[in-house]
């Protein structure tokens, strides 16, 4: 089942950017449809953030994930490189932890 | 699958409990932004039948920003293959790595890990913040799926999110 879904999603993903190369340009052009498809991923990564930093299943917590976020914003304000980012919020996670 | 923020949203999902068409649903959604950058750079790369379907594979969001960086089109497609294939080799290579080695990890919780997650994907989301519309949406799009998380099954606060926005963009705005 899962894998139904790993490949259904490759697939997918893979047709989008094979459409992008293959498909009439106009279709694309449309400036509404320029305009929200970059839209889509920011929302979609914002909404990942805030859901995999305050809950566990359905439900809403607080823990030491939320302090590691927060080293995580200070380091993308910063500038700093991707494996710099998320290094950082693991090990202020794992640090709280061993307090 | 080979585009960063749709295997982590997809893996993210199902780690969080979700279904796997959720997941494989955001993944898809997130993947949208890639034919975009392939209508970029089909004039740009002039690629025809296998040299196409391999192409498209590398259409990504570092191929399309080191292609178009470029003012002489045979740069542009150099520099296209090039990150593709190094990011290719090393990508997989890396995954290949991960899955090994999440077998001697007994738990990732000890190490912090289930804080990386929302580190890279907020990495992943700096770049795309320039300005004060992304900057907003993005806080609304968090918001919106902390408030529907308890009330709907778990990977689906992503694509109300996603509904959310697109409707904002195509009819939410004058033109």
């Amino acid at each position: 089942m899962i894998w139904a879904g790993v490949l259904i999603a490759s697939a997918s993903c893979y047709a989008l950017k094979l459409a992008g190369l293959s498909l009439p340009q106009r279709w694309l052009q449309d400036p509404r449809v320029q305009r929200t498809v970059p839209l889509i991923p920011i929302a979609l990564l914002a909404a990942l953030v805030a859901t995999q930093t305050f809950s566990t299943g359905q439900h809403l917590v607080l823990d030491v994930r939320a302090a590691a976020l927060v080293v995580a914003i200070v380091a993308v304000v910063l500038r700093a490189p991707f494996l710099v980012v998320v290094a950082a919020a693991s090990l202020t996670a794992a640090l709280l932890r061993l307090l | 699958m080979f585009t960063g923020a749709s295997q982590f949203a997809l893996v993210g999902v199902i780690g969080a409990g979700g279904s796997v068409w959720a997941g494989a649903a955001t993944a898809a959604l997130l993947g949208s932004r890639n034919a975009l950058y392939g209508l970029r750079l089909a004039s740009l790369l002039d690629v025809r039948g296998v040299r196409r379907v391999a192409a498209a594979q590398f259409v990504l969001d570092e191929t399309t920003a080191m292609a178009i960086a470029r003012d002489d089109p045979r740069q542009s497609r150099f520099a296209f293959w090039a990150t593709g294939f190094a990011l290719f080799t090393f990508w997989n290579l890396g995954t290949l790595a991960g899955a090994l080695a999440t077998h001697a990890l007994s738990n990732p919780k000890l190490l912090g890990l289930d804080a990386a997650p929302p580190a890279a994907f907020l990495a992943l989301l700096a770049p795309r913040l320039r300005s004060r519309e992304p900057l907003a949406i993005a806080i609304a799009a968090a918001a919106v799926a902390i408030v529907v998380l308890p009330f709907v099954p778990a990977g689906v606060p992503l694509l109300i999110v996603a509904l959310l926005v697109s409707l904002y963009g195509l009819f939410g705005r004058a033109a």
